[in-house]
């Protein structure tokens, strides 16, 4: 399937200036018939600027499935600006992604969390390019009868997720929810049976904010306590919440909103307690230090108004490709992604990228070559 | 003498060579392309176990004989997978008790007791059962099943807490609707088709003979089936169980939603665990480093194991088709 993919990139070089002229033809239709009017507008004017000609081939990527979503839909709506070329995105998880853009499987990887350094040596050297393109909160959700706005912060949260914390009336909750009617009610922590890039980023949140009340690490596994519940993937745990009275749980902002989940506010780094949204959580990534390769960490974000357990994607690529078509295909897709792609993402339920990450990552495209 | 002996040799150096060059070109191809499928079997099985040792090999090195404690926490880069053994064997071993007796009891049913007319669909429903996809016994399973089953944990535990084995199997405080016995009871179904099917065809091969000379020497049908099927179709009965047990130690989607995913050893069955398949099934995505050399080695692990089993049993049922043969 791979042989006859690499096929196809070869003809699609041949097959380009035919496209090329082709493209004069098919622009026009494009802006009028597809069903997603208010994204194809700018889309269609995005490939002005990211790239001029129109290019064909197959692209593959795999990776994180926190970005699937975001990628499922970018990928029909790329069809009006790049109609030569078909793109594939496989949820695979952010590591096997990695491994496959490290075997060459692939042409490009989602990833929630740069390269580890145990992995390194897989990528034997080739310098690989760090995209972000969606950024999202996770939602604490509960199910607690009676009690509809709930506040938390990160050492509380620790406390809950470390199994200290056992119990709702516990006088650190009371604590920071004066006036409201806490039951004595135990507490199941509900966590991901799957090794997640939302775990990660979650166990992130919390060493980096109460360092001094977690102590399991911040891996896409964590070894939880025995009261905890594990369900597969954003919505096995949503299903636990919703199912389990006194349930706690850590769910992607998208699957909480489909599960009518009630989510808590969190205390942020100024103090505040902010409610999930895609606004704030755009805040918060805003309020992070970038590090020049592009990779930050989103979660504890300074801002006002900043929701602090937010996390971040990347799409991973090889600064230098194989041949021109595939270096013309990567620009154009990427180009998209953080160009005309982003406005997809509230309605999706991802935030958008802060405007400096996004102009960084956008100067960054110049650096792909063949 | 001299002519005798070299007419005897002359025979079969004669008849072997015409008979080799008759053999038609077709009849080769055929030979040459089974031996290629035969052996095809053989060299994937031997590229899997070493691809899969090889990339284990970096969990070995790191951990050495520790990858036999308990001590699986990725963060803290421990990878003891003993709580995964722990929860095949002991899912495997709650399937088994389960499925075989009630397996046997519908074989039985089939041969020995009701008509073929009625035996005929009660097959086809047994049947049925092996059709369902595995994903939909685990989705059925964490569903439907968990939510209804954990009241009933819950009233057994609060009623056997402190009684001496009952409180140690069924005790304890941590009940979950996705525990080790949840997961025991969807392999007890998903096993009962395949070791009803083979423990029916063993029985099926008692001689009718020694059934009626049974029955002729005033045996109930109870007692038949004791002193004449039962001494005949035991080997076979337990190769079926071998190979149920197998099949219960691989199965990975549903034991993945339903065990509850939480790799520790206890004695309480109603409690959240894990197994091998499912470790690797739900971690392997965004693994890395040891912690994804570690998933592969469990692979090794379970496929070392359930080889055994299997081997095990096709010995046991092969020994007791010999023995059934020879009487």
């Amino acid at each position: 399937m791979r042989i006859r993919g690499g096929k196809q990139l070869t003809a699609g070089g041949a097959v380009a200036m035919a496209a090329v002229a082709l493209a004069a033809c098919s622009s026009s239709p494009t802006s009028t018939p597809p069903a997603s009017g208010s994204t194809t507008t700018p889309a269609a004017g995005s490939t002005a600027t990211a790239t001029a000609a129109a290019v064909s081939g197959t692209l593959n990527g795999a990776g994180s499935s926190f970005q699937n979503t975001f990628q499922e839909s970018a990928i029909q709506a790329f069809k009006s600006v790049q109609s030569g070329m078909t793109v594939n995105y496989n949820s695979v998880g952010s590591g096997t992604g990695r491994t496959d853009l490290a075997s060459n499987v692939v042409q490009f990887a989602g990833s929630d969390s740069p390269i580890p350094s145990t992995e390194t040596a897989s990528f034997k050297g080739k310098t690989v390019l760090y995209f972000p393109v969606v950024i999202g909160p996770i939602t604490i959700s509960y199910n607690l009868t009676g009690v509809s706005n709930l506040k938390l912060n990160a050492s509380v949260l620790a406390q809950i997720f470390s199994g200290k914390i056992t119990n709702w009336s516990n006088s650190a909750i009371k604590a920071l929810n004066p006036g409201v009617n806490l039951p004595s009610e135990a507490i199941t922590p509900a966590v991901r049976s799957d090794s997640s890039g939302t775990t990660q980023n979650f166990a992130l949140f919390l060493q980096t904010a109460a360092p001094s009340d977690w102590s399991l690490g911040d891996q896409s596994t964590v070894k939880w306590p025995s009261n905890a519940r594990a369900g597969a993937q954003n919505t096995g745990v949503a299903q636990i919440v919703k199912s389990t009275p006194g349930a706690i749980g850590y769910v992607d902002y998208a699957d909480a909103k489909a599960s009518g989940l009630t989510a808590a506010s969190i205390e942020n780094k100024s103090g505040a307690f902010i409610a999930p949204s895609t606004t704030a959580a755009s805040v918060s990534a805003g309020g992070v230090t970038v590090a020049p390769d592009l990779t930050f960490h989103a979660v504890w974000g300074s801002g006002s108004n900043a929701y602090p357990i937010t996390y971040q994607s990347w799409v991973l690529v090889y600064e230098k490709q194989p041949n021109a078509n595939d270096a013309a295909m990567v620009k154009a897709y990427i180009g998209y992604l953080i160009g005309a792609g982003q406005a997809l993402l509230p309605s999706l339920g991802y935030a958008p990228l802060p405007s400096n990450i996004d102009s960084m990552a956008k100067a960054q495209l110049s650096k792909i070559t063949s | 003498m001299s002519v005798a002996t070299r007419a005897d040799s002359a025979i079969p150096a004669e008849s072997a060579h015409p008979l080799r060059h008759r053999r038609p070109l077709g009849d080769r191809i055929f030979a040459i392309l089974a031996l290629a499928a035969g052996l095809l079997v053989l060299v994937i099985l031997v590229l899997i176990a070493v691809s899969t040792s090889q990339q284990a090999s970096s969990w070995f090195s790191a951990e050495g004989w520790s990858i036999f404690t308990n001590t699986w926490n990725p963060g803290a880069n421990q990878f003891g997978v003993l709580a995964f053994i722990y929860g095949t064997a002991i899912t495997a071993l709650i399937a088994v008790i389960i499925a075989v007796p009630v397996s046997i009891g519908i074989a039985l049913l089939l041969t020995e007791v009701v008509r073929r007319r009625w035996a005929v669909p009660i097959v086809y429903v047994v049947d049925l059962l092996a059709v369902v996809p595995s994903v939909v016994w685990g989705l059925w399973g964490i569903l439907v099943f968990a939510p209804w089953v954990l009241h009933i944990y819950s009233s057994i535990a609060s009623g056997v807490n402190g009684i001496w084995v009952l409180g140690f199997l069924f005790g304890g405080q941590n009940i979950s609707g996705a525990s080790f016995f949840t997961c025991g009871l969807i392999l007890a179904f998903m096993i009962t088709p395949i070791v009803t099917s083979l423990s029916r065809e063993v029985i099926a091969t008692t001689p009718s003979i020694d059934k009626q000379g049974a029955y002729a020497l005033g045996a109930t049908r109870w007692e038949m089936i004791r002193g004449v099927v039962w001494p005949h179709s035991q080997g076979g009965v337990v190769g079926a169980v071998l190979l149920g047990l197998g099949r219960a130690m691989g199965e990975t989607i549903a034991a993945a939603l339903v065990i509850g995913s939480s790799p520790t050893i206890t004695s309480h069955l109603f409690a959240p665990g894990y197994n091998m398949p499912a470790g690797i099934a739900n971690l392997f995505g965004e693994s890395s480093g040891v912690f994804r050399a570690s998933l592969m080695g469990m692979g090794v692990l379970l496929f070392v194991i359930t080889i055994l089993i299997n081997v095990l049993a096709r010995g046991v049922v092969e020994r007791s088709a010999r023995r059934a043969r020879g009487a």
